[in-house]
């Protein structure tokens, strides 16, 4: 057992875990953060994207330990208050889900490649950006649509700040 | 996932003596192979030993002749970086070729070469840029460093630390992706050194992993041009043969992304 020290969505926290514990396990059995989906378990599907110091990455693949000390944020800590996130309510929009299921994954994986390319987006990088990120219902289309919405969004709000 | 004991170390001295003390002790860089392999339960280490956020083992350096690139660097950071797209281009656009994204921001050099995956991106370049890896005990020629598949020279308990890229005057790479896993179904790297040597490397191909290709290098050095290609034969002896492609279409696809990779290198 190890005590893991790290802040989840703004908020510091310290949990009693074994060494094996995967972060998404951390976040969703221990800290019931149950937003971030366990889909694949093999690094591939990308349900269980959150971010590490700004960085998506799939936390069925990471261990609790190698979390320490870092700024984690999860689907649940992108809205300010009943605000959606830019990127949320352009999926809730434009339709862009239909089970769900992968959907935390997706917003995750979206706003870091709207973060990493800014206002360059155009549909055929947000299909490749997005190939670590399976989708079983929609197809993509509404997807990728969502996200060049959103990635519209994102630039005004940053321009307004 | 067996029961394991994690370490985060915070040198190379210390990352080694903890690997010493273990009974059954792993590296851990980026983890995305060891970590998958061990919810598997295909590999059980006693130890695992962190080494991703040893501050000596992290960074990107160049200098006129040589890039260094430090193990613990990420896929994307070695990716978008702008000494790299100076130095070496084609070893850039091979970075933004790993896995997907969220791979790439964990992802290592120096994990990718110490496991030495037959279908690995990184060892191409290594190879055929002739670059030099260092560990903690000493320096490894590429030519003497791939032993096989998932095979290095590495001793128990070596730690990369950095790998020393000779910059090179032209350098291309093309892989033909597998559509699922993206790992490289083949890939070949060409390069042709300040001093006019021609170096091809071609992974995902054989069934010892990554390789030199004798025929590219004389047919390149001769005439430096995707149209030099045409003419050569690939032998499909040894080469992988399953499910995903068979040694003939892989003897193809040598060439093929080859060409490509001249045509990219310029």
């Amino acid at each position: 057992m190890s005590t893991v020290k790290l802040t989840v969505n703004g908020k510091a926290v310290s949990v009693d875990v074994e060494d094996r514990t995967l972060l998404v396990n951390l976040l969703r059995d221990h800290l019931n953060l149950t937003g971030t989906h366990v889909g694949c378990d093999t690094s591939q599907c990308g349900a269980c994207v959150v971010h590490i110091d700004g960085r998506a990455v799939k936390s069925c693949t990471v261990l609790a330990g190698q979390a320490d000390g870092c700024n984690v944020t999860t689907i649940e800590g992108i809205a300010t208050g009943d605000e959606l996130h830019p990127m949320q309510a352009a999926f809730r929009d434009n339709h862009g889900l239909q089970c769900g299921f992968c959907t935390p994954g997706m917003i995750m994986s979206a706003i870091d490649i709207v973060k990493r390319y800014g206002g360059q987006l155009d549909e055929a990088t947000v299909r490749h950006e997005l190939e670590g990120n399976i989708c079983r219902c929609t197809g993509y289309h509404n997807i990728v649509k969502a996200v060049l919405d959103a990635a519209g969004r994102m630039k005004v709000a940053q321009a307004a700040e | 996932m067996y029961q394991t004991t994690y370490h985060r170390a915070s040198s190379v001295d210390e990352a080694a003596s903890l690997f010493a003390k273990g009974k059954e002790a792993k590296y851990l860089a980026g983890g995305h192979t060891l970590i998958p392999v061990m919810k598997q339960r295909l590999a059980a280490p006693s130890d695992v030993i962190d080494l991703a956020r040893i501050k000596e083992l992290v960074g990107i350096e160049a200098s006129a002749d040589t890039l260094t690139i430090k193990a613990a660097t990420a896929h994307s950071d070695v990716a978008t970086s702008d000494a790299v797209k100076k130095a070496i281009p084609a070893l850039a656009h091979l970075a933004s070729q790993i896995g997907d994204p969220a791979v790439r921001y964990r992802g290592t050099i120096g994990g990718s070469l110490a496991n030495n995956d037959p279908a690995a991106d990184y060892p191409a370049a290594v190879l055929a840029t002739g670059a030099t890896i260092k560990t903690n005990k000493r320096s490894i020629a590429a030519d003497d460093f791939f032993k096989g598949l998932f095979t290095t020279a590495l001793e128990d308990g070596e730690i990369i630390t950095a790998v020393l890229f000779p910059v090179t005057a032209k350098a291309g790479y093309a892989k033909f992706p597998h559509p699922a896993s993206r790992f490289a179904l083949t890939g070949v790297f060409v390069a042709r050194t300040k001093s006019g040597d021609v170096r091809v490397a071609a992974t995902g191909a054989s069934q010892n992993g990554v390789m030199r290709v004798a025929a590219l290098e004389q047919a390149l050095k001769a005439n430096w041009s995707a149209a030099a290609i045409d003419g050569v034969n690939i032998s499909a002896n040894g080469l992988l043969n399953d499910i995903h492609g068979s040694s003939d279409y892989r003897a193809n696809l040598i060439k093929v992304m080859a060409q490509r990779a001249v045509v990219a290198a310029g």
